[in-house]
């Protein structure tokens, strides 16, 4: 099986660019990608994390997000989407992004949001309110859902650490592991190896 | 959850692999409806190995299918998910997922459709995480075994479709 591992590697199909919400510089030596989907229990516990991850590493990380919206299971993980989307159109992406993440079990109640948009956050609601209705977003969550479904996102959420799918968990430890392997040089390459051949990698021959 | 997902040691065992014909079966999908494979000669069919109904990594392997159907359509290519739950579980399973393609019981006798394509795990008693793209002639062009705990996700699926029907493409990025 070693041959049908290897051809499935999974690898970001669409690289980080502009059309991304990224938070960090981009000189950061390690990026930290997110698909997540709003309404998901599991990328609720996940945004606590990644907020401690981003403060133990600071500049030396950047994170990005990416919708995955999985509304078969997740009826609202749409509407998220929509206002994140529309929130970043007026320049407050991550405040929303954070909000909404803070806020899971509101999700029902789009007021609550818009609200939250219009008084705390100075936005015009009412555009909002639109854009949503109008689902003027929706094409770019889409290219992010497909993004993801191209590059083996296989759930929510799925972590990319410089453009290679982390498959191990996403606590912090793991992923601060995960990380500081990505800082000390290419784990990747060495972590595809070891799943490939763990018996035959001469140099992990410690028995 | 959270997810469980460890790289397990390569599996010694084989699948069977592209170019062989697709073995034909006949299996429960409800308590009183059966389907075959040769039901549906002249479309692709995608066939899902997994181990079982309720565990959490299959849920989002299945519920991700769900989701990404339309693509999979584009190719007039049908899900069919196989595990050796019983189909009162599968009726069940699907319900509660509200999944929009079948899950075929390999219930009696156990695991034997499984075993004909070399996913079957004895130890256990639980299908591989196996997954199979057969044309519309009936033949296996591609086949991908999952370390335990890994959800493969739909990339290999829609990309063995391209391979297959270049013309056409599914959504995404090129």
């Amino acid at each position: 099986m070693y041959r049908k591992t290897s051809e499935h590697t999974p690898r970001l199909k669409l690289l980080v660019g502009e059309r991304d919400h990224i938070q960090g510089s981009q000189d950061a030596k390690v990026t930290l990608l997110k698909y997540g989907d709003y309404q998901c229990p599991y990328c609720g516990e996940a945004y606590g994390i990644v907020k401690r991850v981003q403060e133990k590493f600071g500049s030396d990380l950047r994170f990005v997000f990416r919708n995955f919206p999985l509304t078969e299971v997740h009826p609202r993980a749409e509407f998220g989407a929509e206002i994140a989307e529309s929130a970043s159109d007026q320049g407050k992406f991550w405040e929303m992004h954070d909000y909404l993440y803070e806020h899971q079990s509101y999700l029902s109640n789009e007021e609550f949001f818009l609200q939250y948009a219009g008084s705390k956050l100075g936005m015009d609601a009412q555009r909002i309110r639109d854009e949503v209705a109008t689902h003027a977003h929706l094409p770019r969550i889409r290219e992010d859902f497909m993004s993801g479904v191209r590059s083996g996102v296989n759930g929510t959420p799925t972590f990319f650490i410089n453009d290679f799918r982390h498959n191990g968990d996403y606590q912090f430890e793991t992923l601060v592991g995960a990380i500081e392997a990505a800082l000390a040089g290419n784990q990747k390459k060495e972590k595809i190896v070891k799943a490939l051949k763990p018996r035959v990698t001469k140099k992990t021959k410690k028995k | 959850m959270p997810k469980k997902k460890t790289v397990s040691k390569p599996k010694s065992k084989t699948i069977l692999p592209p170019g062989r014909k697709a073995p034909n079966f006949s299996l429960h999908s409800t308590p009183d409806q059966k389907v075959s494979l040769s039901d549906f000669r002249g479309r692709p069919v995608i066939l899902a190995f997994y181990p079982a109904d309720w565990s959490p990594v299959c849920t989002d392997q299945l519920a991700l299918y769900n989701q990404v159907l339309p693509e999979f359509q584009r190719f007039n290519a049908e899900v069919l998910g196989i595990s050796v739950d019983g189909s009162w579980s599968h009726v069940a399973f699907s319900k509660d997922r509200n999944l929009r393609f079948p899950l075929l019981a390999d219930f009696e006798p156990k695991g034997k459709v499984s075993s004909l394509y070399g996913a079957y795990q004895n130890r256990i008693g639980e299908s591989e995480r196996a997954l199979f793209v057969i044309d519309h002639n009936g033949v296996i062009r591609w086949s991908y075994l999952s370390p335990d705990g890994v959800n493969p996700g739909a990339d290999g699926i829609l990309e063995a479709l391209e391979r297959i029907y270049p013309d056409k493409k599914a959504a995404g990025v090129s």
